[in-house]
């Protein structure tokens, strides 16, 4: 782990670990009479994820030394089927950022070109996996966060429908979009680790009370009478044609396993960004004011309260967080709450409709590219609209609440794309069938 | 200034805040009671460690629901919960859970009889929303710090919120009283102004009278007592009608009472007109409750104040003041009740029930360990109607009885308390102060009836109170009328 995380040339993937404590955990896993489904397996998990002995900071100078006194429920499940936490990876700051560029611990570089970002906000999550360190690992999703490093990394990442996966323990950015997802090496592996996660947990009321499949039983690599919708919306003019082409190449491996292929419109799919940069910030505006130096974190003394509030968050919070509370505290403000986050609900509930008229429709999948572009260099893009534009094609289904699977579907100059397939609520198990598939016909990378 | 404020009227809306009596915490299983070590009844949840996220407490939706229909309100099928967002230290996650607008109940009323000047009046009900607590700040503790303790933090509560219907300080004190006695009958809350678990603030405006647009107004806080929001109110009125006599106008802030010094004044700015950004909590999906169920609810409440004293005025044909003290709290009432159950004359049960029981009670017994049970009672006030005791001996039975639990006949019995009516004993009584008081005996013989009362009560003396004093007196006079 040490080898390719740290040093001058190092991913910069991991932020804390505990040798000791890691191989306590894996003999007492040996000493076990009966192996968990992941018994032995090494894991790693976002830094937004509580863990009891590992720093939990988000990414985040606010919670610099901060150590959980709980486990979030996540992380407890994976524990308790024998995998073993080996790490806490870096990431955007609570989650904010498409690149990892915006961590307070530097940035994580992608695995397969070192000069490129990996990806974000779960960008340590998903280096770790890309660069062989782990097989599985925990990230978060509220409009990409996995999806988009998986598509980056050249590995599989999955956001799970909303309710699927319990949230106690996830710090939460925006919580009605907020997710916990996996990354795997494989299709399987990711498919393994959402089983163990996922089911309902009385600690979050938002989780949802729903059976959760044998996800590995959708490896049956046939599609006959599968319906998978192309969403035109998710193929513009404007798109990369070596993208283009990358899914239609995708779409005939499908074909090819007996799916049938048909296009679609979800014609709300541009409001998504807006949509999505409204809704975000205005929930994160309020998650985020517990960290006010009063109780944990960091404090930096002044001479009132007021003056200590200010101190502690300005120095606290980085300038992508800061603009985001800026933002989410400006649209929640009277006399603007109506014409920004009511509309943005309103919105939203559409988006959620067209999703929902597609699958009833006879359509069991979608197909789209999971990011318009490939991983792109540090500093590539200064403009944080040109950056929110990276989660063009994910934060739909967070706002939808489907579930959604990225998946590598080939390679541009050398650098891996992922394509997306998103499924109706809570049928991962249809979501994992497509990806089984349409990892099985991939031509093995260069 | 007393001729200026004629001219004006008072104009008062309430917000009522009532701590749910549940085991534990809105949105966490911390103990909920009072009195801990600072900080002990806390858990990640309401100590807003980062990623943790609340859970609601079943039981206080329940009683929040009970309170709500109580108070005549349409209960919503779906209520939402909402954050209400500023910073204090108190405040761990930087938000309140609380309900906007769609809150848990509105359009509910409260009518309030029995006030002492007699007059009904109906308080119209906004609202009643269920919300958690803040934690407590405590500023003298450690010189130069403010210590925080969060064994308060999401306690459930939920706030009442009347319309202005009130038109004085009295009737003010009028619908808090009668609301206390709702919540009491309920069972939701112990509503202890004292303690905290009820707290007031009042929205007060003066307006000419005639008119009918409302002034602008100012919400008064910070009141401990019931009396104290009285007296809140009569100053801060006096304080606006002052002001607008003068030509000036009422700036719509908070004012704070200081009961000590008797005055309000005004909260700082940063105590005013927050901006709360109020957006529904996305932690927690929307309250919704079956019709079924609400009904049912409803079906389980208790007899409310107004119909309890209503019916006591029909079936007992006691006075406004009995009834009033009777239905003050619900157990009293029960006891009564209990008492006429066992065949008492309602008249004397009430007025051994206001002053005798009531007075036990003063002195620290609870009605549920009474030694004088109902039944007892209606024994013993079975004896004073029939003659078997004086009502002066009723009253040390009933102080032997409140100590020993023993039934009034038996004490009656062992402490000679029965009263005498044997003709002779009697006679032997009469003839023997007639004689000790030569004097008086020939005065009343001649004709001085006044000195009747004194002779009564010196055979009574005599016989330790057990002679019948009706049949005294009939021997007594009939001395007098022979001239013996």
């Amino acid at each position: 782990m040490a080898d390719v995380d740290a040093g001058p040339n190092g991913l910069n993937c991991i932020l804390w670990t505990d040798e000791a404590r890691a191989l306590a955990d894996a003999a007492a896993v040996d000493a076990l009479p009966q192996a968990g489904a992941l018994a032995g397996i090494p894991f790693v998990a976002k830094d937004n994820i509580a863990t009891t002995h590992l720093q939990t900071t988000c990414g985040s100078r606010i919670l610099q030394g901060y150590v959980s006194p709980y486990e979030a429920t996540v992380i407890t499940r994976l524990r308790d089927a024998g995998a073993v936490l080996v790490g806490k990876t870096n990431c955007d700051e609570f989650a904010m950022g498409s690149s990892n560029e915006n961590s307070a611990y530097g940035p994580v570089l992608n695995p397969i070109d070192r000069t490129r970002v990996p990806g974000g906000s779960s960008g340590g999550s998903a280096a770790s996996v890309a660069a062989g360190i782990v097989r599985i690992a925990l990230g978060s999703e509220t409009g990409g966060s996995v999806r988009q490093p998986a598509s980056y990394c050249g590995i599989v990442g999955v956001k799970p429908t909303y309710g699927r996966v319990s949230r106690f323990g996830l710090v939460a950015f925006a919580s009605s979009l907020d997710q916990i997802g996996v990354f795997g090496t494989t299709v399987d592996d990711a498919a393994l680790a959402l089983e163990v996660i996922a089911g309902r947990d009385s600690r979050d009321a938002t989780s949802a009370d729903c059976p959760v499949d044998a996800y590995r039983n959708s490896r049956t690599n046939d599609l006959a009478g599968v319906v998978i919708g192309r969403p035109r919306e998710y193929f513009p003019s404007s798109l990369d044609p070596r993208i283009l082409r990358l899914c239609d190449e995708a779409l005939d491996r499908l074909r090819a396993r007996g799916a049938t292929v048909r296009d679609v419109s979800l014609p709300h799919t541009d409001l998504a960004i807006p949509v999505y940069y409204i809704i975000a910030p205005a929930e994160a505006s309020s998650n985020l004011a517990r960290f006010d130096g009063v109780r944990y974190g960091l404090r930096i003394e002044a001479k009132g309260l007021r003056e200590m509030y200010d101190s502690t968050r300005t120095l606290g919070f980085g300038p992508e967080v800061t603009r985001r509370i800026l933002l989410g505290t400006y649209v929640l403000s009277a006399g603007y709450y109506d014409a920004y986050y009511r509309k943005a609900q309103q919105v939203r509930t559409l988006i959620a409709k067209d999703f929902r008229d597609v699958f009833d429709s006879g359509v069991h999948l979608l197909f789209t590219p999971t990011t318009p572009s490939t991983a792109f260099e540090f500093g590539a893009k200064s403009d944080p609209y040109e950056m929110y534009l990276n989660d063009i094609f994910t934060a739909t289904a967070n706002l939808a609440g489907v579930p959604a699977i990225s998946v590598p579907i080939g390679d541009v100059d050398g650098l891996p794309a992922g394509g997306q397939l998103i499924a109706r609520h809570f049928d991962e198990q249809m979501m994992f069938r497509g990806a089984y598939a349409l990892e099985a016909e991939r031509k093995a990378p260069a | 200034m007393s001729t200026v404020m004629n001219r004006y009227e008072m104009v008062v809306g309430l917000e009522v805040h009532v701590q749910l009596l549940t085991r534990t915490k809105a949105f966490c299983s911390c103990d909920a009671s009072y009195g801990a070590a600072p900080n002990a009844n806390t858990c990640p949840v309401c100590l807003a460690l980062p990623g943790a996220l609340p859970v609601l407490n079943e039981e206080a939706v329940r009683l929040a629901v009970r309170a709500a229909l109580a108070l005549g309100c349409t209960i919503n099928e779906t209520s939402i919960f909402a954050r209400k967002n500023y910073f204090y230290p108190d405040l761990p996650k930087g938000y309140q859970i609380s309900q906007f607008d769609r809150p848990l109940a509105e359009h509910g009323r409260l009518d309030i009889e029995m006030t002492s000047n007699g007059t009904p009046v109906t308080v119209r009900i906004t609202r009643v929303h269920m919300e958690e607590d803040a934690g407590k700040s405590i500023h003298d503790r450690y010189p130069g710090a403010t210590a925080i303790d969060l064994n308060r933090s999401g306690v459930p509560l939920i706030e009442i919120v009347s319309e202005p219907d009130m038109r004085s300080a009295r009737e003010a004190g009028a619908y808090l009283r009668a609301l206390k006695q709702v919540i009491e009958y309920t069972g939701v809350s112990n509503a202890n102004m004292e303690e905290g678990s009820l707290r007031v603030d009042a929205n007060v405006s003066a307006r000419l009278r005639g008119q009918t647009a409302l002034g602008t107004k100012t919400e008064v806080k910070n009141m401990n007592s019931f009396s104290g929001v009285e007296r809140a109110l009569e100053v801060e009125f006096a304080r606006q009608c002052e002001v607008l006599a003068a030509g000036g106008t009422v700036h719509q802030q908070t004012m704070l009472w200081d009961a000590n010094r008797g005055e309000v004044r005004p909260a700082r700015s940063k105590e005013q007109s927050h901006d709360y950004r109020y957006f529904p909590e996305p932690d927690l999906p929307p309250l919704v409750f079956a019709r079924a169920w609400i009904d049912r609810m409803r079906t389980e409440l208790p007899e409310l104040p107004v119909a309890k004293q209503r019916r006591f005025a029909a079936d007992y044909k006691l006075t406004p003041a009995e009834i009033e003290v009777l239905t003050a709290d619900s157990p009293l009432a029960v006891y009564f009740e209990e008492v006429m159950r066992s065949g008492a004359d309602a008249k004397a049960a009430a007025n051994w029930v206001i002053r005798d029981v009531r007075q036990l009670l003063n002195d620290g017994a609870l009605l549920a360990t009474l030694r004088v049970r109902p039944p007892a009672l209606a024994q013993l006030l079975a004896m004073v109607r029939d003659g078997t005791v004086s009502h002066a001996a009723a009253t040390r039975i009933f102080a032997i009885v409140a100590e020993s639990g023993d039934a009034p006949v038996e004490v009656a019995r062992r402490e000679g308390l029965l009263q005498e009516r044997d003709l002779d004993a009697l006679t032997g009584w009469v003839d023997q102060v007639l004689a000790e008081n030569p004097d008086e005996a020939a005065r009343f013989r001649a004709g001085e009836k006044k000195l009747l009362g004194v002779l009564v009560g010196q055979v009574m003396k005599l016989s330790k109170g057990r002679a019948d004093p009706k049949a005294v007196n009939q021997l007594l006079s009939a001395r007098a009328a022979a001239g013996e």
